[in-house]
């Protein structure tokens, strides 16, 4: 009993955390609880007899995603103490509404149709299990992956850096609005 | 702690997040409801690893983790170079190829 009412507050705090990013006014506090969620979700893969993830989950998005959202965030502040604009678009919350809610029934209407949902006993899976499968049977999937972060990190580096003097620039950049400007030197 | 409360969980911030990338005016506002989606799929990957027993759903959640960090890396590099650019990160006002 005491295990359910716990597990119901987790599932509650994520569900909140979720609402209060998706509908949130201020996109700072947004990605303040955006790391609530995802510590949350960590909490819940405990839950879950999968300690390695919940590590990975910290540790990768609280410490890094969040860190780097914030980062873009101050980097991209219109200067002169202008909040953080972080508002819906108007015309379209309605239909989005509506897509979202009947996509949530949908679903939630076939989960509830199913009634043989495996539960295959209480073995916890070793995360030593796990570190065998990754590095055995899923070994390529495991290599192309680095490759695939490697070219991630190379195209980050290469859009987001700063051109050096002698270099022509995008269009418009660190120019203040760019009126007047008519070639585009890339 | 049965799967289908899970899935429900899952399910729910799922629709949430999808609610978020679609009416969200600002291009980091977009990168953090897919954060939400891609967030939900690996709850939904680790409760069915767990009640089936089978490590291939955790092994899926650790490239959908990498893959997710990937884009966002990527995506918040490209909202960077936007910025500079448009000097805002609106997605409706960015809808010319040249400025």
């Amino acid at each position: 009993m005491l295990e359910l009412v716990g597990i119901a507050a987790v599932a509650g705090v994520l569900v909140a955390a979720a609402v209060s990013v998706v509908f949130g006014t201020n996109l700072v506090h947004s990605v303040l609880l955006l790391a609530v969620m995802l510590f949350t979700t960590a909490v819940l893969f405990v839950i879950l007899d999968a300690p390695f993830l919940a590590g990975i989950q910290v540790m990768l998005y609280a410490g890094g995603v969040v860190t780097l959202m914030l980062f873009a965030i101050m980097l991209t502040r219109r200067s002169g103490g202008v909040a953080v604009n972080n508002e819906t678009i108007k015309g379209r919350r309605l239909p989005a509404a509506i897509l979202c809610s009947g996509l949530f029934a949908l679903l939630a209407w076939s989960i509830h149709q199913t009634t043989d949902f495996p539960n295959g006993g209480d073995n916890v899976l070793a995360t030593r299990q796990l570190g065998i499968t990754l590095f055995t049977e899923q070994a390529l999937s495991f290599e192309v992956l680095g490759v695939l972060l490697l070219a991630a990190t190379i195209g980050a580096i290469v859009l987001a850096r700063k051109r050096d003097h002698g270099e022509p620039e995008p269009a418009g950049a660190f120019q203040r609005p760019a009126r007047g400007r008519k070639e585009a030197t890339r | 702690m049965t799967l289908v409360n899970v899935l429900y969980v899952g399910v729910l911030l799922f629709c949430l997040g999808l609610y978020g990338t679609l009416t969200r005016r600002n291009v980091i506002g977009i990168l953090l409801s897919v954060e939400i989606m891609a967030n939900s799929v690996n709850v939904i990957l680790v409760a069915f690893s767990r009640f089936t027993q089978n490590l291939l759903g955790q092994v899926f959640a650790v490239f959908v983790m990498s893959l997710t960090v990937a884009e966002v890396v990527v995506g918040l590099a490209l909202v960077i170079l936007l910025y500079r650019t448009m000097r805002h990160t609106d997605i409706d006002e960015a809808s010319r190829l040249r400025h």
